[in-house]
């Protein structure tokens, strides 16, 4: 049946609100694309989105989805992902969503590796609320909030992955459709957790971050002689602030996810309908 | 000598108290006593008194009392800590070389038995086994026959070589060996054994035991006294039924990971206390409008903030109920006892599907850390009943579809109750969401949708109320028109309570509440009677609020909020003196 789906059965007959021009926009359709290419159906996809405009993403595809708590995308899906291995897992959310209130989660979802992918959809503001500034906000960003920029350098996500151990670096751009693809196949491809920065441009509140700025600026890691299983190289693109990279950056290629780890097989859904059958063998232990 | 003995032993944490006074109730349990335990501890992990207090007799014991009979002191301290308790024929074991103990006065009246612990545990091979050493003294001045406590340390030890097993029942014989040669005392105490087969466990235990018959194959949790026992009991068990148990970052992540793999179709749980049902509240909401089905547990200790962490109190109640910013429907359960923790788990899981809400089992620390014995029947696995609620399949699906074939997973359903579609069923996918939604899922601000589904998951409030039994457990005279009405671990403490308030002329009637959302209306009963008293471990009567407010009556309180939980005989004297206020 997968080699029947197409990239618009995981779209919903929702019409999206993101102002015209949203770097959203050629995010999603870049996912979408992704998941049917890699074998993918909306009856065994799980989309957790965040909250934010790139939360609606939730909204706009069709998939099993929760669309939760500001910040808490990651724990949910580790949660699905955990009791039910066989299916898909896409995270999706905002860069304040993923670096700022739910940071901790990242670290941890890095480290423990669960076999998802996590696009975080970065548009170095919060568009949402309306214009102010992300943890990925340049350090003299003016917003409503910081109206002579936070005066403070912004995180680097990639920085932080690689620290806490991630086996799978990637970042893309919205408007690089086919590289966005590409990278985002490479992502759920990935036995683990595949991290894709993908900067989508906020047309309305973000005039520094721009299509202009990102299409003349990103060097593509293709064009180079870039090793991406290579950690050493990867430490230095990543920590190189003259420049920002696109392609895959780092992938541990012997990585082993967490449900390899610990054993972890089961649909969980699954159970009989009363104890189980040796149940008084835990009651026993109490002798 | 009373049909109960206490017995307990009190050192510095790290002593090894709790370990030797598992071993000792495990003992008496084996020997067809019943058991029910107590622990008394600082959370420093060393340093501070804590002491492991055992009330054993041939007849079922639920409560702690204000007597003990033997004592063994690793300190001077335990002996202070336990005066009021101590009387006069007490036995206290101590080793008079130990320098701390080398001055230590027996008060008058009790029988200081000055047994050299340390040494004789180095004659047995290794000092390590001093606590078992005054074990066997303690069963020689109970009557109480070895061979008992020798099963307990097959039990504790054995995994470890028979070597260590060996060593440990010598030591004990030393204990019990020196105590026969060097005092020739009659003492007052006789442990009778019978041939009844019982198991010792605690409330936390029964919670995981309950969690894994009732189905639950996911948990995720974030390490916190006293709910950690539930996460370790499930670590290493609930894998061999194709389950999985997962450390979380901290608790906002650990609920909804638990929430995740509900979504997913597990049956999934997380269990914290105070200060990580704070973190959780943020998602209480988000478990409600999304319909998912989640067992939240919340192992009360003292608060606010860190509080007392290793002390007792039933201050969540108004968390439980109400946390949560908006209006969260939401079910609440409370166990009364050991055993119902585990009965009450298994039913928190089945209220959980069948109607798609958060629920939320209220237990607390003095029946989380109690150890009691109970006949294996109490856990009887084949009454063990999981049903599923509402759940549709690749076949049945269609009946639940709009005509465009899509999904509706908050269908408006007359009786409140959508369908749930596991993820990979076919036709079934959908968007659930904290944001108000329609019955695809969808978010939506239209007013009418709005209301129509707030409406819908109250209407499963009030469909729960129409097909469960929400009686409360009633106990005493049912004529009585003295009500006492209590909720969570004081149940076994005041049925206890009514024997010594019998022996007063006083006779009550006990309402015993583990429904507490929905609950029981019991403004009948409160109006009847002519004096109604509300027993709960806070300090403003969080239930006892309810309660006026359920039935429109003003009622008495006790309450008690020191950290300790109550005993059975001060709870007597506290109860008769609140009725006649
Ligand atoms: C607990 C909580 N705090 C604050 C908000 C308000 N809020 C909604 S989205 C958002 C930030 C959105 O930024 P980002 O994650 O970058 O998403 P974007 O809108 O840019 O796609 C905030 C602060 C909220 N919904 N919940
Ligand atoms: S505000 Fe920015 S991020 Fe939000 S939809 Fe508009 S362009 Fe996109
Ligand atoms: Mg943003």
């Amino acid at each position: 049946m997968s080699s029947e789906v197409r990239f618009t059965d995981f779209k919903s007959d929702k019409q999206p609100t993101w102002c015209p021009g949203c770097g959203d926009f050629g995010t999603m359709n870049g996912m979408m694309k992704a998941l049917a290419e890699t074998g993918n159906d909306p009856d065994n996809t799980f989309v957790v989105a965040g909250i934010g405009c790139s939360g609606k993403i939730g909204t706009y595809m069709h998939s099993y989805a929760l669309h939760g708590v500001h910040g808490r995308a990651l724990p949910v899906g580790t949660g699905v992902k955990l009791a039910n291995p066989n299916l898909e897992v896409m995270v999706a959310g905002g860069d304040g969503d993923g670096y700022s209130i739910g940071a901790g989660h990242f670290v941890h979802a890095v480290r423990r590796n669960v076999d998802m992918t996590y696009v975080v959809m970065d548009n170095r503001i919060y568009g949402l609320t309306k214009g102010q500034a992300s943890p990925t906000s340049r350090e003299d960003f003016q917003t409503s909030t910081t109206p002579e920029g936070p005066k403070q350098p912004p995180v680097n996500p990639m920085a932080l992955a690689l620290a806490a151990g991630a086996t799978f670096i990637a970042q893309s751009f919205s408007s690089d459709a086919l590289r966005h693809q590409e990278i985002i196949q490479k992502a759920i491809e990935h036995d683990g957790f595949g991290f894709v920065n993908t900067f989508s441009p906020c047309v309305t509140f973000n005039d520094v971050d721009t299509y202009d700025y990102f299409r003349d600026s990103l060097v593509d890691l293709q064009d180079t002689d870039h090793d991406s299983s290579d950690f050493d190289a990867a430490k230095d693109k990543i920590l190189d602030s003259s420049k920002e990279y696109m392609g895959v950056i780092y992938q541990e290629e012997d990585s082993v996810s967490y449900e390899q780890q610990h054993g972890v097989t089961e649909n969980m859904s699954e159970i009989p309908d009363g104890a189980p059958d040796d149940a008084m063998d835990l009651v026993r232990e109490f002798y | 000598m009373p049909a109960d003995f206490n017995w307990a032993i009190g050192g510095e944490a790290g002593d090894g108290i709790d370990s030797t006074g598992k071993i000792f109730a495990q003992a008496l349990s084996r020997a067809g006593r019943h058991v029910f335990t107590s622990k008394d501890f600082a959370s420093r992990i060393r340093g501070g008194y804590t002491a492991y207090k055992v009330r054993t007799s041939v007849d079922q014991v639920q409560s702690v009392v204000d007597r003990l009979d033997v004592l063994i002191a690793l300190t001077p301290r335990t002996i202070d800590e336990n005066l009021d308790e101590l009387h006069e024929g007490s036995v206290i074991v101590y080793d008079g070389e130990r320098t701390s103990m080398q001055n230590v006065e027996i008060p008058e009246g009790m029988i200081g038995l000055d047994v050299p612990l340390k040494s004789l545990a180095e004659e047995a091979g290794g000092a390590i086994m001093r606590n078992v050493v005054a074990l066997g003294a303690a069963c020689e001045v109970t009557n109480f026959p070895i061979e008992n406590l020798d099963s307990a340390l097959e039990k504790r030890f054995g995994s470890k070589g028979q070597k260590l097993v060996d060593n440990n029942k010598e030591a004990a014989r030393a204990g019990q060996n020196y105590v026969a040669d060097e005092y020739d005392h009659e003492f007052d105490y006789d442990l009778d054994t019978t041939d009844n087969d019982y198991v010792l466990l605690n409330g936390d235990e029964a919670i995981g035991m309950g969690a894994i018959a009732a189905g639950c194959r996911f948990y995720a949790g974030y390490p916190i006294t006293p709910a950690t026992n539930v996460m370790e009991y499930l670590t290493g068990r609930i894998e061999q039924y194709g389950g999985h148990v997962i450390q979380a970052e901290d608790e906002l992540s650990a609920i909804n990971i638990a929430l995740g793999a509900a979504r997913a179709g597990a049956r999934s749980m997380t269990a914290t206390s105070g200060p990580g049902i704070d973190l959780m509240a943020e998602t209480f909401g988000l478990i409600a409008t999304s319909e998912t089905p989640l067992v939240i547990c919340d192992v009360m200790r003292s608060g606010p903030s860190t509080g007392m962490p290793t002390k007792q109190e039933q201050g969540d109640l108004n968390m439980a109920l109400f946390g949560g910013h908006g209006e969260i429907p939401r079910f609440v359960v409370a166990p009364t006892s050991v055993s119902e923790c585990f009965w009450k788990t298994v039913e928190a899981f089945n209220l959980a599907e069948k109607y798609q809400t958060p629920v939320y089992i209220l237990s607390d620390l003095a029946m989380a850390v109690t150890e009691q014995t109970f006949p294996p029947e109490a856990f009887d696995m084949d009454a063990v009943e999981i049903e599923r609620g509402n759940v549709v399949d690749d076949d049945t699906i269609d009946e639940w579809q709009n005509e465009k074939g899509q999904f509706k997973p908050h269908a408006l359903a007359e009786d409140g109750i959508s369908p749930r579609a596991f993820p990979g069923t076919s036709g079934g996918a959908h968007m659930s969401t904290g944001l108000e939604h329609d019955e695809l899922g969808r978010r939506t601000e239209d007013t009418d949708m709005r209301v129509q589904q707030v409406d819908k998951r109250n209407k499963k409030v009030e469909t729960a109320q129409e097909r469960e039994d929400w009686s409360p457990r009633e106990f005493g005279n049912p004529d009585s028109d003295q009500l006492v009405i209590t909720w969570g671990s004081n149940e076994g403490t005041i049925v206890e309570a009514m024997g010594f308030l019998e022996e007063e002329g006083v006779d009550i009637r006990l309402l015993s509440v583990p429904y507490l959302f929905p609950r029981p209306d019991l403004s009948e009963e409160i109006n009847d009677a002519d004096d109604v008293v509300v027993v709960e471990c806070n300090e403003s009567g969080q239930f006892a609020d309810v309660l006026e407010h359920d039935a429109l009556r003003r009622v008495k309180r006790v309450n008690k909020y020191n950290g300790v939980q109550f005993k059975a005989d001060e709870l007597a004297e506290d109860i008769k003196e609140t009725l006649e206020a």
